[in-house]
């Protein structure tokens, strides 16, 4: 019977000061308007480099819309507006010279619903490495997707059927090869937005156990329902509430004890 | 306890809530009995059409022919002379088959029976003899055996709508004044005073003479037929129309009485043809076939020798035609206004249009493309290109928006992925999204071609009901589809061609069923489910 | 503070804590009897607090049950974490008071017929009237959610330290000017000891009051002064 372990370390006491005094992300006075609709307002937050963010917030609070500016998904809504500055390594990434498709290669993402593509296992984790060259060989390639799946911890699931569709896996394991997916072309950040919203326990387990390994060479965003899942995998938390950073802080600060009102009802459930 | 609960509030409730439930099942019965009536209902009107077009046009997939020994002795054409084409090919062949059926009835002299005679076969009897011939010049001076088509009359006559036979063997001797010509006949027996008492109480004109408003009567004796023409007291008067072997009396039981129970003047062939398909019958010379003519030759004014060929020929090319501008055209405008194009009042306008132009009748089609492609760019008349281009423009919105709809239908989520990866918007589009949605494509694709298959009005708009014989070779030759010709045949006055268009239906309707049975196949097979 | 969305999260909760204030109110009340029973030696009382201790033990278990039974349902996460987690403690602090005087109010029963001397249980009563005072400040305290009002008596809690300090050593002096006392005041020595340490119950309360109330645990250390076990008393020479 394998362990699934969860990090012990999300809610110790570990100091993460010198973590923040070089942020990987740095955002400041994001605005996202959807029409009419001010989606975000004014959020500023810095986010450390090799470690778990977690945000938190009800529906409809802007998380996932802040998540989805980080590698510029919202351009692929014709209505919104995005405003301020993100800067990812010091690079503003809504700056018109840089290349969008080139951010999306640095800041991967994992959606809700694991949507591996309609085709095999191997072609899956081998279309970014493929369309973006990062493979000279056959080889290589070979090389870059058993990386991938090694690290998403699909590997020994899978070696031996790489040509069987990636839809006919279970749903945990289609979500691990989405993280594959998205490591395979090996970026600097992972956006996770509700990645195990659809997934068991037992999977939801796998997936946070992936992601405290993934921690030690990517910087992780994951956005979460589930403020145990936040308390589990993260170090960092921000609560967003009505398109608005309330609170940012240690994991443990904010689910021990918030400073903002606001927090402390949404994460006892006294939204009323 | 239970009288305690009687009549309480709650238990009225409750009744009334049964009774309510048992109303909503009678009423959803009566909902599902009407689905059913509504579906028994169509499907009997097209199990009615279906079965008549089967009956009508099934006899036309087969065809009679004689099977004729014909020396190719042809009396302009010497073996020596044989080495050029041009003269072989114009040499008469129809005239060898004739010699052939006249051969079979050498006691016909006269001009009006040997015309009645030869036109028991058709004039392209000869067609094959002629290719043979052509093709392998040393067959002349040879006998050959060869199938000789026969005349659409004959063929009615075979596939029985004729005239019904009636034999009676004769109880009393028979004789005969002679062999040939009119001859008097003479029984010991009542058999004809009790033929026409039983006759005559359907047909009250039926006296002693016979003509042509009464079913005639032949005696069959000797090995020969004479028909009778007066039956009096006594003396019974005939002719012979199939020479007797000898003018000796017959016993009872050797000759029969032969009805033909319709009237002579109620049907095509006449007695005398009849007579001759029926001892050509007796003798083994008639052939049942499949058609392959009806598939292999073009149209002809001559029932028996028309084919759907230059239909099918003509269909192919205009479809090819539709084909080759349609889907291109159609997936690439459907891909960009679903997946390029801004979403501003520009493209909402042109997506109500294209939702509009497949509403547009089909006959606006076709005249708006005997303006622009006759009139304007000067593109030949009937022409298949013209055509498909007029059929383009009417399956072009049935593609884009069944294209669109396939794009739709593809979750939103693998090109988020895609993107998400890295890729840029087109080769989302193309690498997944596309590849996805193309099942639901080549479905739209299908069943829009199909609907062009079956299209005739705008293509009569655009001249392509013209007679043509030959079949098109190329998109520019005049040519005609197959739902105009069943439009052209339906139209003639020939009985022979109503089987002929029953038949073409059948050929267009397993067309279309192919057609959509391939659509239903393909959707089926690559469902998908997200 | 806004009521949970789950009434039936709301409704544990407001049970753990009307549990734990019946414990206070128990474990105070068995104080109080204790104490009273060993000035008057009145034994029926001291049976009494003897056998009232039971209930505060099964409370004990509730509460604790209770506790459990929240974390693993509801995962309270913050203030309400800091609840449950609060009164597990508290109950514990409580039930260990209710054991001290039954403790005492056992050394009653065992003080049935010894020599009485009053002016020896005045010291003992002075201190546990000090206590008692700083019990109900800190069950006040917690009831009101006050850390203020907790961290007074979390100071105050060396004077007890100190007023143990002299008991001890006058109880000492007692014993060694006359050896009949000893027994006598052993038991008061035991019973003051119980009384201190009730004293330091009392502080551990306050300071989970003040983790309950602030969200941080109390860094500093205690203010500490009984210095009993460095007192000796040099024998009275002659």
């Amino acid at each position: 019977m394998e362990m699934i372990v969860n990090p012990p370390q999300a809610l110790s006491r570990a100091k993460d000061v010198d973590l923040m005094q070089t942020p990987k992300i740095v955002a400041r006075n994001v605005n996202v308007h959807y029409g009419d609709k001010h989606a975000l307002k004014d959020v500023s937050v810095d986010i450390g480099e090799k470690s778990v963010t977690a945000f938190i917030g009800p529906s409809g609070c802007g998380k996932s819309t802040f998540l989805r500016c980080i590698n510029r998904m919202n351009d692929t809504i014709p209505s919104a507006k995005v405003t301020g500055e993100i800067l990812i390594d010091k690079d503003d990434i809504y700056d018109p010279s840089l290349d969008v498709v080139q951010l999306r290669a640095r800041v991967g993402m994992v959606f809700q619903k694991p949507n591996p593509f309609p085709k095999s296992i191997f072609e899956n984790v081998a279309y970014g490495p493929r369309i973006h060259g990062l493979a000279g060989s056959k080889t290589e390639l070979e090389e870059i997707v058993h990386r991938s799946l090694k690290r998403a911890g699909l590997w020994e699931e899978v070696k031996d059927r790489l040509g069987d569709s990636g839809t006919g896996l279970s749903g945990g394991q289609q979500q691990r090869l989405c993280i594959a997916r998205a490591i395979a072309v090996s970026p600097e950040i992972i956006l996770m937005d509700e990645p195990c919203s659809a997934l068991d326990p037992i999977a939801t387990a796998r997936i946070e156990e992936l992601i405290d390994e993934l921690r030690e060479n990517f910087t992780i965003i994951i956005v979460t329902h589930s403020m145990q899942q936040a308390a589990r995998v993260s170090q960092r938390t921000a609560f967003f509430h009505l398109g608005v950073l309330v609170e940012e802080g240690t994991t443990e600060t904010i689910f021990t004890n918030p400073t903002e009102r606001r927090t402390q009802d949404y994460i006892t459930g006294r939204f009323g | 306890m239970t009288k305690a609960i009687i009549g309480s509030p709650e238990t009225r409730l409750r009744d009334a809530v049964k009774r309510r439930i048992a109303a909503r099942y009678r009423a959803e019965f009566r909902f599902r009995l009407y689905g059913m009536i509504a579906i028994a209902l169509t499907a009997l009107f097209l199990l009615i059409v279906l079965v008549d077009i089967l009956l009508k046009g099934l006899p036309a997939f087969t065809v009679h022919q004689f099977r004729f020994d014909v020396p190719v002795v042809l009396a302009d054409i010497d073996p020596a002379k044989a080495k050029d084409p041009e003269v072989l090919r114009g040499a008469d062949y129809q005239a060898l088959v004739r010699d052939a059926l006249r051969s079979h009835f050498p006691e016909v002299k006269d001009r009006v029976g040997r015309r009645r005679l030869d036109g028991l076969i058709s004039s392209g009897a000869s067609d094959t003899l002629r290719h043979q011939v052509v093709a392998d010049p040393s067959l002349v001076g040879k006998t050959l055996s060869i199938a000789a088509l026969v005349s659409a009359d004959a063929e009615l006559y075979f596939k029985g709508t004729g005239t019904a036979i009636d034999r009676k063997p004769g109880a009393s001797t028979i004789s005969v004044s002679g062999q040939e010509g009119p001859v008097t006949l003479s029984t010991s027996g009542s058999d004809f005073s009790e033929w026409a008492k039983a006759y005559r109480q359907r047909y009250a004109k039926l006296g002693e003479k016979l003509d042509a408003e009464v079913p005639s009567l032949l005696v069959a004796l000797n090995g020969g037929l004479v028909k009778v023409n007066e039956i009096s007291a006594g003396n019974i008067s005939g002719e012979v129309l199939l020479p007797l072997k000898s003018a000796g009396d017959a016993q009872a039981g050797a000759w029969q009485l032969v009805t033909y129970l319709t009237p002579e003047s109620n049907r095509r062939v006449k007695d005398r043809e009849v007579a001759w398909l029926e001892a050509l019958r007796a003798k083994g010379i008639v052939e049942r076939s499949f058609n392959w003519r009806f598939f292999t030759s073009g149209d002809s004014r001559e029932a028996e020798l028309a084919g759907i060929r230059g239909a099918l020929v003509g269909s192919a090319l205009t479809l090819l035609v539709t084909l080759l501008i349609c889907l291109p055209l159609g997936v690439a405008a459907a891909i960009y206004l679903e997946e390029f194009a801004p979403k501003n009042r520009a493209t909402e306008l042109i997506e109500v249009n294209i939702n509009n132009l497949a509403a547009v009748p089909s006959i606006v089609f076709g005249l708006l493309g005997l303006a622009v492609f006759l009139n304007f760019f000067g593109l030949p008349r009937s022409a298949p290109l013209v055509g498909g281009l007029v059929l383009a423009l009417l399956v072009l919105p049935t593609i884009i928006i069944a294209s669109r709809a396939a794009l739709k239908a593809v979750p939103p989520s693998i090109k988020e992925a895609a993107l998400g990866v890295g890729a840029s918007h087109q080769q989302a589009v193309f690498h997944h999204v596309l590849p996805l949605a193309m099942p639901g494509i080549l479905t739209g694709t299908i069943i829009g071609m199909a609907h062009a298959l079956g299209e005739t009005a705008p293509l009569l708009m655009i001249g392509m009901v013209a007679f043509i014989v030959a079949p098109a070779t190329s998109v520019t030759d005049a040519a005609t589809v197959l739902p105009v010709q069943i439009y052209l045949w339906s139209d003639l006055p020939e009985i022979g061609f109503q089987a002929k268009t029953a038949a073409a239906i059948i050929v267009l309707l397993i067309f279309l069923f192919v057609m959509n049975g391939a659509a239903i196949y393909l959707r089926k097979k690559f469902e998908r489910r997200w | 503070m806004a009521s949970h969305i789950v009434t039936a999260f709301e409704n544990e909760l407001r049970d753990i804590n009307r549990k734990v204030a019946e414990m206070g109110g128990l474990a105070e009340k068995s104080v109080v009897d204790s104490t009273d029973a060993l000035i008057k030696r009145d034994t029926g009382l001291a049976q009494r607090v003897i056998s009232g201790d039971t209930r505060l033990d099964q409370l004990q278990r509730e509460i604790e049950d209770d506790a459990i039974t929240v974390i693993a349902k509801r995962q309270p996460l913050a203030v309400d974490l800091r609840e449950v987690v609060s009164a597990i403690r508290i109950c514990n602090d409580l039930e260990r008071i209710g054991d001290l005087s039954k403790n005492t109010a056992k050394r009653v029963l065992a003080l049935k017929g010894e020599y009485q001397a009053p002016a020896l249980l005045r010291g003992v009563e002075h201190m546990s009237e000090i206590v008692l005072e700083q019990l109900k400040e800190v069950l006040d305290a917690f009831g009101a959610r006050d850390a203020n009002r907790a961290m007074a008596v979390w100071k105050r809690d060396g004077a007890v330290d100190d007023l143990y300090t002299s008991l001890f050593r006058e109880l000492l002096t007692y014993m060694m000017e006359d050896p009949r006392q000893i027994t006598m005041c052993t038991h008061l020595l035991f019973a003051a000891k119980n009384v201190e340490r009730i004293g330091d119950h009392a502080t551990n309360i306050a300071e989970t009051v003040h983790y309950l109330v602030v969200g941080e645990q109390l860094a500093d250390e205690r203010p500490k002064s009984d210095a009993s076990s460095m007192t000796s008393v040099a024998y009275p020479k002659g």
